[in-house]
C-alpha cells in the first residue's frame, strides 16, 4: 500500500474508533440529563431517578473518557496525515473545528467533573445545570465537526484563489443544507445508540426481575428516545439520500450499483453479485418502481448510472477514474438500511406493546430477551453508514475540487504504516476494555459498590450518597 | 497591532496555557511512583488532579484547533513535519487518559499497577517530546518548496532538542511537585515528600533550562535579533526559577507554585518570541529561502476576523468556568481510608 491508502486508511479507522465512543457519548449525555431532570422535578420519585442516574452516569464516564482521548488524534491528523488538504481548506475547514474544541470540548469536559465529582459540594440545581451543560456541549460538538464534514460533501460560500479555498460567506457555511440533513442524521443516530444501550441494559435486569423499580423506568425512557431517534434517522436518512442523488450522483449510483442509466420507474436492487472490473452485475433481483420511490418519492423517474456519469466528470475534472468502491457501498447501505429498518419495527413495538398493557413490555420476556441481543446493531448501522457517505465520495476528498491523493502530506509510507500499527494496538485495546467494563458494571446493576474511587470523587453509592445528598441539602 | 500579530501571539498564549496546566498533571503523575507507597496514596495523588486533567487537555486540541484555522500552512508543517513525535504524543495521551478512568473499575494491584505505569509513560513521554519539538521549531526542519516538510525519525534528535525535551520534562515535574503542595493536606508525609521532590527536581530543571538558553544562544542564534526588552523572558525563566528554591524554604507554597508557572510562562514566549523576531514560524534546514514566515502561513483577513470575534467571547468564558472548577475542588486531599467510603 501506498501513503495515500494508508493515510486513508488511517483516517477511516480514527474517524470510526473514535465515533464508536462518541456516538455512545451524545446520545447517552442527553438521556441521562433527562434522567436527572425527572429526579429533579418529581420529589416522590427521587430515590428511583436517583439510582438510575448514578448508575447510568457512572456507564457514561466508562466511555467518556476514551471519546476525550481519540478526539485528540482526529484534531492532530489533518495535519498529520493530510498537510496539503489543511493548507487547501484551512482558511473555511479550521474554522467549525476551532468552534468545537471552544463552544463544546471545554463545556463537557469541565462540566462532566462538576457533575460526577462534585456530588456533595454543589447544589441540586448546579449539577441539574451540569449534566446540561455536557449535554448541550456534547450535540453542539456533533453540530460542528459534521458542518465540518459536510463542507468537504458539499462545499459552499468559497471561492478558489491560487490553489487556496477562500471563505467568502461563512453564513453559507453554517446554513448548508448539507450540513443540517447530516447533522440530523448523526443526531438521531447517537441517540438510538444510546436509546437501545439503556433499553438493553433494562431488559437485562428485567428479565433477572432485578430492581424492577428503577429498570421498568428507565425501559420506558429509552424507548422514547428510541422511537424518536429512529425516526429522525430514517426520515434524515431518506432525505440525504436524495440530495446525494442531485449533488453526488456518482454516490448515489454506486449506493445502488447501477452501471447504466435506470429505466422509468426505476427497480430497487435487493441482491447484486457486483462485478467492478466489468463494470455489471453478474447477478440482481429488483424490486420494481421503489427505485423511484427512494429518488424521487414518486412512481417514475429515472437515475443515471455509474458509467455515463464517469464520461461526466471526465470531461468536468479531467481525465481519471472516478467511480468509488462500488461494492463496498452497496452492500454497507443494504446493511445500514436493514438494521435501521429493524430497530425502527422494535421501537414501534415497544411502544405498542407500552400502550396495549401498562405493564405490558416489563412482562413479554421473548421481546426483552431481543433487546439484550440488540444492543451492538445501532453501532453497526452507524459504522456502514460513514462508509457509505465517505467511500462514495472517492476519489474526492473535497467533492468536485480536491482529490485525496492530492490532499495528503509528505510522509513516507514506513512512517504512517508504523504509526497506523501502534494506533491500531491502542484502538483495539481501548475497546476491548470499553465493551469489558461496560459489560462488567452494567450486568452488576444499581447495587455494585465500586471497590476503590478517587479521594477527590467519593464513591457513587447508588442506593444512599445521592438520594441523602438531596435530603440533606433540601 | 494586525490580526496575523494578534493571532500568532493568541497561538502562543492557548500553548502556554496548556503547559501551564497540564504541566502540573504531567508532573503529577510522573512523581506518583516516587512519591506514593501505598494505595491510599496513590489514590490521592490522582485525586489531586481528577476534576482538572482533562480540562486542561483540551486546550492541546485548542491549540491545535486554533492554528488549524488562523494558520493552515503552518499548521499542516509543523503536524506533518514532526509526524513520528506527534504520532507518539498521541499514543501516551490516550493511554493515560483512559488510565484515570479505568484505573479503578477493577479491584486488583496487579491492574491497579498496569494502569499507574500507563499514567507514568504517558506523562513523561509527552513532557519531554513537547521540549523536543519547540526546540525543532526553532532550530527548523527539513523544508521543501512549497512548504512541504518531510522529516525522518532520528532527525528529531539533536542536542539542542534533546537538552529542550529535558527542561520541559523536568520543569513540568518541579511544576507538579508545586502543584501538589497546594493540594495535599500539610499534616500528611505525602505533603512533605512532595516538599522534597519540588527541592530536587527544581535544581535539575535550573540546570537543564540554563543550557537551553545558552545553547539556544551559541548554537542556534536565538537571541540574535532579540532587543533589549524581551530579554526579560529567557532572564525572568532564569530568575523565576531560582525563587522557588527561596519561597520553598520558606514555605511559601502558593509562591512556589506561582514561579514554576512563571518559568513556564517565561519559557514557552522565549519560544515565540525567537520566532517572531526572527520572522519566521518554521525556518528551513534545506534551504532558507524555503522557511515559512508568518504572513504567509496565515489565513485570509475574513476567517481571522470571525476568529477574533469567536475568540473573543469563548476565550474568557473558557477562563472563567474552569477559575470556578478549580474553586469547586479547592479543598486539600488527604490519603486515608475513610475517604473510600463518604468522601468529603
Amino acid at each position: 500500500m501506498d501513503v495515500v491508502e494508508l493515510s486513508r486508511f488511517q483516517f477511516a479507522s480514527t474517524s470510526i474508533f473514535h465515533f464508536f465512543f462518541v456516538s455512545l457519548t451524545v446520545g447517552l449525555a442527553f438521556l441521562i440529563a433527562v434522567m436527572e431532570t425527572i429526579a429533579y422535578v418529581r420529589e416522590d420519585r427521587r430515590h428511583v431517578y436517583e439510582k438510575m442516574t448514578n448508575f447510568f452516569g457512572h456507564l457514561f464516564l466508562i466511555n467518556f473518557a476514551v471519546g476525550v482521548v481519540t478526539g485528540i488524534v482526529q484534531e492532530f491528523q489533518f495535519g498529520m496525515n493530510w498537510s496539503e488538504y489543511s493548507d487547501f481548506v484551512g482558511n473555511i475547514f479550521g474554522v467549525p473545528l476551532a468552534l468545537e474544541v471552544l463552544m463544546a470540548f471545554f463545556l463537557e469536559s469541565t462540566f462532566i467533573g462538576l457533575w460526577w465529582f462534585g456530588k456533595d459540594r454543589l447544589k441540586p440545581w448546579m449539577r441539574l445545570g451540569s449534566i446540561w451543560l455536557v449535554a448541550i456541549g456534547t450535540q453542539i460538538s456533533a453540530f460542528w465537526i459534521v458542518l465540518a464534514n459536510a463542507w468537504m460533501h458539499h462545499p459552499v460560500g468559497y471561492e478558489v484563489v491560487e490553489g487556496q479555498a477562500r471563505l467568502t460567506d461563512f453564513a453559507a457555511v453554517v446554513f448548508n443544507y448539507k450540513a443540517w440533513l447530516y447533522f440530523f442524521h448523526v443526531q438521531g443516530s447517537a441517540w438510538v445508540v444510546a436509546a437501545f444501550f439503556v433499553l438493553g441494559i433494562s431488559a437485562f435486569h428485567l428479565l433477572r426481575r432485578q430492581d424492577a423499580d428503577v429498570y421498568s423506568r428507565s425501559l420506558r425512557i429509552g424507548l422514547v428516545f428510541a422511537a424518536i431517534g429512529t425516526v429522525f434517522s430514517v426520515v434524515s436518512g431518506h432525505t440525504a439520500g436524495q440530495a446525494a442523488r442531485e449533488d453526488q450522483p456518482m454516490k448515489f449510483a454506486a449506493m445502488e450499483a447501477q452501471w447504466e442509466t435506470s429505466d422509468s420507474p426505476a427497480p430497487w436492487s435487493l441482491v447484486a453479485f457486483i462485478d467492478e472490473d466489468a463494470q455489471e452485475n453478474s447477478f440482481n433481483i429488483e424490486i420494481p418502481i421503489v427505485g423511484s420511490v427512494l429518488a424521487y418519492n414518486s412512481l417514475e423517474g429515472r437515475y443515471e448510472g455509474l458509467i455515463p456519469l464517469n464520461e461526466e466528470y471526465q470531461e468536468l475534472y479531467g481525465e481519471g477514474d472516478y467511480i468509488p468502491p462500488v461494492t463496498w457501498v452497496y452492500w454497507s447501505f443494504r446493511i445500514m438500511v436493514a438494521v435501521g429498518s429493524l430497530l425502527l419495527a422494535t421501537a414501534f413495538l415497544g411502544l405498542f406493546l407500552w400502550w396495549r398493557r401498562k405493564d405490558g413490555i416489563d412482562t413479554t420476556r421473548w421481546f426483552l430477551r431481543a433487546l439484550v441481543l440488540f444492543i451492538p446493531l445501532p453501532w453497526v448501522a452507524n459504522f456502514t453508514g460513514w462508509i457509505v457517505t465517505e467511500m462514495g465520495r472517492q476519489p474526492f476528498m473535497v467533492y468536485g475540487l480536491l482529490t485525496v491523493e492530492e490532499g495528503v502530506s509528505a510522509n513516507t509510507a514506513g512512517e504512517v504504516l508504523a504509526g497506523l500499527v501502534g494506533l491500531w494496538a491502542v484502538y483495539l485495546a481501548l475497546i476491548g476494555l470499553d465493551v469489558y467494563l461496560l459489560s462488567v458494571t452494567a450486568r452488576a446493576g444499581i447495587h455494585r459498590k465500586p471497590e476503590a474511587q478517587l479521594v477527590a470523587a467519593p464513591a457513587p453509592d447508588y442506593e444512599s450518597v445521592g438520594h441523602q445528598g438531596y435530603e440533606r441539602r433540601n | 497591532m494586525d490580526l496575523v500579530t494578534l493571532w500568532f501571539w493568541l497561538i502562543a498564549f492557548t500553548f502556554t496555557l496548556y503547559f501551564f496546566l497540564e504541566g502540573f498533571d504531567f508532573g503529577v503523575d510522573i512523581l506518583r511512583p516516587t512519591l506514593a507507597r501505598t494505595e491510599p496514596e496513590e489514590r490521592a495523588l490522582t485525586g489531586t488532579i481528577g476534576p482538572f486533567w482533562d480540562g486542561n487537555e483540551v486546550w492541546v486540541i485548542a491549540a491545535a484547533g486554533l492554528m488549524f484555522s488562523t494558520f493552515p500552512v503552518w499548521y499542516g508543517a509543523v503536524f506533518s513535519g514532526m509526524y513520528p513525535l506527534f504520532v507518539l504524543i498521541l499514543l501516551a495521551l490516550l493511554l493515560r487518559g483512559v488510565a484515570f478512568e479505568y484505573r479503578n473499575q477493577v479491584d486488583s494491584k496487579r491492574w491497579r499497577d498496569l494502569w499507574d505505569w500507563m499514567s507514568f509513560a504517558g506523562s513523561v513521554i509527552p513532557s519531554f517530546l513537547w521540549g523536543v519539538i519547540m526546540a525543532k521549531i526553532i532550530e527548523g526542519l527539513p523544508v521543501g518548496r512549497e512548504g512541504r516538510v518531510q522529516g525522518g525519525f532520528a532527525e528529531m534528535f539533536t542536542p539542542f532538542s534533546i537538552v529542550g525535551g529535558l527542561s520541559t520534562l523536568l520543569l513540568f515535574t518541579l511544576h507538579g511537585a508545586n502543584f501538589l503542595l497546594l493540594r495535599l493536606h500539610k499534616d500528611t508525609v505525602l505533603y512533605n515528600r512532595a516538599r522534597t521532590a519540588a527541592l530536587r527536581w527544581g535544581a535539575l530543571a535550573t540546570v537543564a533550562i540554563v543550557g537551553f538558553v545558552v545553547m539556544g544562544y551559541v548554537t542556534e542564534d536565538l537571541f540574535e535579533d532579540f532587543g533589549i526588552l524581551p530579554w526579560v523572558f529567557p532572564v525572568g525563566a532564569f530568575l523565576t526559577l531560582a525563587s522557588i528554591w527561596l519561597a520553598l524554604s520558606r514555605r511559601r507554597d502558593t509562591l512556589a507554585f506561582t514561579m514554576s508557572g512563571l518559568t513556564v510562562l517565561f519559557a514557552t514566549v522565549t519560544v515565540f518570541i525567537a520566532l517572531f523576531t526572527r520572522g519566521e514560524v518554521l525556518p528551513s534546514t534545506i534551504d532558507p529561502d524555503f522557511g515559512l514566515t508568518l504572513e504567509e502561513t496565515a489565513s485570509q483577513n475574513y476567517t481571522l476576523v470571525l476568529m477574533t470575534w469567536v475568540g473573543g467571547i469563548f476565550l474568557p468564558l473558557i477562563i472563567g468556568y474552569q477559575i470556578w472548577n478549580y474553586y469547586v475542588f479547592r479543598e486539600r486531599v488527604r490519603p486515608d481510608e475513610g475517604a473510600l467510603t463518604h468522601g468529603y
